[in-house]
């Protein structure tokens, strides 16, 4: 039985609020599963649990923001029975910050619970009738001023400033085509905001926009049984807990992803004009969402690098990511890219191929589903899902396809990774 | 040597950004060619605000004596002591400086640095030797010097900049000052302060143009009170060396004749050599993370234009630093406080009444003077008011305007006000000491709503 509380994860993190809780009273947690999705003042990112056992109590609820190492949760033993009946529905032990927008709802609450805002933020929220325990603050150490209520939209019920909304991995891209006039926006209003490009968006807006307007994409799907990769996983972390290693789910995908596409040249290529260049080394590239966007940092020559090599390369990576310290070179020269989306609760999705690289691969989550077992019984299994995206100047469908069997096959029976 | 920063320039920008990355944990070398603590510390705000000290202390004693109840047969000064004891807060405070830079393990070099190439610099010593330096990131905080006048160059001893007036060695008996902006202002008080025939020229409509226009207004009648000749609205045609000094002819036809010439019309920039920077109106233009055109090249400091000011300096400096060490996203300067340490002395913060209406905000005013003030009254100073702009409807403090003894310490509660995004509120829920000037602070908040106790 374990007490969760806020933890530290950036270096000037102070305080966190916990956007999404991903399980609820009651359900089982193991270590090293995702627990809640929390944002510090960098980025939203997942808390992993490092215990195992039962989510018995909640402590605070979504949109509240709390200081590190404030309890949050606890996790109790498997036998252990939740305090309440009805787990799911249990009213919860701290009230909640969702209160309406009155004068009495800005007035800064003691202890955890306390929004901190500016008094003229908290004025100008009580006339527009802004929710301050929604808005997220850009002033110092969080707190909430002026231009934040500003920018918050009083009718939304998840009003929030704009540059710590949770990034999607993969760029939305405008939809616009060559002939026909964007429809004129609608008439800007008073609460609206108008939020100029920063230099990463400018660069997302015009290359996902050429990709997805020169190549021509073509899509593929399949459903993998992700069960014997998730037992690998919880044995390997169980062996090499002594030495600190720990491989999240997306350390495996990326091992596999390198394993087939070593298995499949063709598919680690680029269109180049009157030729097609078959890339020597697989440089991985995978995508992480940041403050304002994303990058692809790449895990070079991935193809002889351990498990362990590429889970800290990637960890390394991303980290510096998140703290705007990727030097170019880390970010540019990947020959492929895998997004993930499964910790953000997407089942399967399509990215936008990164150019000039022919492929991207669409990671969702690990779902439990009812399979067919090799018994023809139907049994609960684990599922995820496999999207390619593919540029069919250099990719043909049959080539996809069996990139994609072979990647199964490496998700399925993880031991054809050592050979 | 390779460091993980380098700045060139030793000034409130350098030193302050220098020590902010050591703290950080960076290797960090400061390029200094005159004297570490820049224009501020040995030209600039200490030195001046010593001799100013001097010069209240003998005015009170020869203007106001009687008033006080002393009595002096034969009261005199020492000119070169005056200069000396500035110079030895000088000194002292430069010796501070290279001393944070040892405690600090900052790598103190002075000499010219000039840039090779973007990523290594020359620094020649004094004695002619050449070192060469590479780093990671450089900080340009070169800062600026007195703008001269085309036509007549500063010699150091008829005409000269403010770094030259304030060790001149015999006091000028008459003296020309061109420019009324805060550097021209206070020369004006000092050397009128003890007996120079002092004629005050700015070709813009009043004194201390950037301030609210009642402040200049009052300020302006005080020093034609006391003897100073203040010419606003009066462009200058042509300036001369004459046997005597210089003489000045005005557009207005008049001619004006002094031993001395100073000239406060402004600054320049100066330029760190041997890299091509891209300039916005003569400055280094910088992004949102004080970045220049060339990568790993940030500059701050005055040479990233105006403000010109060591507090605004040394804050972008810290801002910068941080932004490339510590994963900060840097910010530009917003709000700042301005100050003039003349007496009166002037202090403001935020928007001028005329910049509000301007802007087409709606505001009240609330204005206290420091004549209903019973500390003011107490010490003898009287003179002055505190100005607060207030927005409506919501009550934000837009602008403080404070002249009057002390100002320039009142001041710092609304910058903290405005920061906070503080309201009228607060400042009437604050409980201000008595008796202090700061009561007047209150007591202005007070008056936009009818709730000041003393007037």
């Amino acid at each position: 039985m374990a007490e969760i509380t806020m933890p530290k994860l950036s270096d000037t993190m102070t305080e966190g609020t916990l956007v999404k809780w991903k399980k609820k009273v009651g359900d089982r947690v193991e270590s090293g599963e995702v627990i809640a999705e929390v944002e510090t003042d960098k980025a939203t990112m997942e808390m992993e649990s490092f215990e195992d056992g039962v989510l018995t109590e909640i402590y605070i609820q979504e949109g509240q923001k709390v200081e590190i190492g404030q309890r949050i949760a606890r996790i109790g033993d498997a036998g252990e029975t939740p305090p309440s009946a009805a787990p799911a529905t249990k009213a919860p032990t701290s009230a909640p910050v969702t209160p309406a927008p009155t004068a009495e709802s800005s007035r800064p609450a003691s202890g955890a619970n306390r929004v901190k805002a500016s008094p003229l933020a908290k004025k100008i929220a009580v006339q527009r009738g802004v929710d301050l325990g929604k808005v997220t603050g850009s002033g110092p150490g969080g707190r909430i001023v002026q231009r934040d209520v500003l920018n918050a939209n009083p009718s939304s019920p998840t009003a929030a400033s704009p540059r710590t909304a949770p990034a999607p991995m993969t760029a939305p891209v405008p939809a616009a085509s060559g002939d026909t006039p964007p429809s004129s926006p609608p008439t800007a209003t008073h609460g609206d905001k108008r939020i100029l490009l920063t230099g990463m968006r400018r660069t997302i807006a015009a290359r996902l926009l050429a990709s997805k307007t020169q190549i021509p994409h073509f899509y593929l799907h399949i459903e993998v049984n992700a069960g014997p990769m998730m037992r690998v996983r919880a044995e390997l972390n169980s062996a090499l807990e002594s030495d600190g290693i720990k491989f999240s789910v997306n350390d495996l995908i990326l091992k596999a992803t390198v394993a087939a596409v070593s298995r499949h040249p063709k598919v680690n290529a680029s269109f180049d004009g009157d030729a097609v260049i078959e890339y020597e080394k697989i440089n991985l590239a995978v995508a992480v969402a940041v403050e304002d966007g994303l990058v692809t940092p790449v895990i070079r020559d991935a193809r002889s690098k351990s498990l362990t090599e590429i889970s800290a390369a990637i960890k390394d990576l991303a980290a510096r990511a998140r703290s705007k310290k990727l030097k170019p070179e880390e970010f540019q020269g990947g020959t492929l890219t895998v997004s993930n989306l499964g910790g953000y609760g997407i089942d399967h999705f399509d990215a936008i191929i990164n150019p000039p690289q022919s492929i991207i691969l669409s990671i969702g989550r690990v779902m439990k589903k009812p399979i067919v077992n090799e018994r023809d019984e139907v049994v609960a299994g684990e599922c995820l899902n496999l999207g390619l995206s593919c540029d069919h100047r250099v990719v043909d469908g049959a080539i996809g396809a069996a990139f994609l069997g072979t990647l199964r096959r490496m998700i399925e029976c993880p031991a054809a990774m050592l050979a | 040597m390779h460091y993980d920063l380098l700045v060139i320039g030793g000034g409130p920008a350098g030193y302050v950004g220098a020590i902010r990355a050591a703290q950080l944990g960076k290797k960090v070398g400061c390029v200094e060619m005159d004297r570490a603590g820049g224009t501020c510390l040995n030209w600039g705000c200490i030195p001046t605000k010593s001799l100013l000290r001097n010069a209240e202390l003998y005015h009170l004693l020869t203007h106001r004596a009687a008033e006080f109840g002393f009595k002096f047969n034969d009261l005199s000064f020492d000119w070169e002591k005056i200069i000396g004891r500035s110079r030895t807060v000088s000194q002292k405070l430069a010796g501070g400086i290279e001393f944070l830079f040892k405690k600090n393990k900052i790598d103190y070099l002075v000499g010219e640095g000039v840039f090779n190439d973007e990523k290594t610099v020359t620094v020649t010593k004094r004695d002619g030797k050449t070192e060469l330096h590479t780093a990671d990131k450089f900080l340009v905080a070169t800062g600026t010097v007195t703008r001269q006048l085309p036509d007549l160059p500063i010699d150091g001893e008829i005409v000269v900049g403010s770094k030259q007036a304030m060790v001149l060695k015999k006091q000028p008996k008459s003296i020309i000052i061109l420019g009324a902006g805060a550097i021209g202002v206070e020369f004006a008080y000092f050397f009128n302060a003890f007996g120079t025939k002092v004629t005050l020229i700015e070709m813009l409509p009043r004194i201390l143009p950037v301030e609210d226009e009642e402040v200049s207004a009052v300020l302006e009648r005080s020093y034609k009170k006391s003897g100073i000749d203040v010419r606003t609205g009066t462009k200058v045609v042509s300036q001369k060396l004459s046997t005597t000094g210089v003489e000045v002819k005005l557009e207005n036809g008049d001619s004006v004749a002094a031993e001395v010439l100073l000239v406060a019309i402004g600054v320049s920039p100066v330029l760190p050599k041997g890299l091509k920077l891209e300039l916005e109106r003569g400055y280094i233009k910088t992004g949102p993370r004080y970045e220049t055109n060339i990568p790993n090249v940030y500059a701050a400091g005055d040479i990233i234009g105006p403000p010109w000011l060591a507090h605004v300096a040394s804050w972008e400096a810290i801002q910068a630093v941080e932004g490339m060490f510590a994963g900060h996203t840097p910010k530009k300067i917003e709000v700042f406080p301005g100050c003039t340490y003349c007496q009166p002395q002037v202090a403001s913060v935020g928007l001028t009444e005329r910049a509000a209406k301007e802007k087409g905000l709606k505001y009240k005013i609330g204005k206290f003077p420091f004549s209903a003030s019973g500390k003011a009254l107490a010490v003898g100073e009287s003179d002055g008011f505190v100005k607060l702009i207030i927005g409506e409807p919501n009550g934000e403090i837009l602008g403080a305007h404070i002249i009057g003894a002390e100002a320039t310490e009142l001041i710092a509660e609304l910058g903290l006000a405005i920061t906070l995004e503080a309201t009228h509120e607060e400042i009437e829920a604050t409980i201000h000491a008595h008796p202090t000037m700061s009561e007047a602070v209150h007591e202005a908040n007070g008056a936009a709503f009818g709730t000041a106790i003393h007037i």
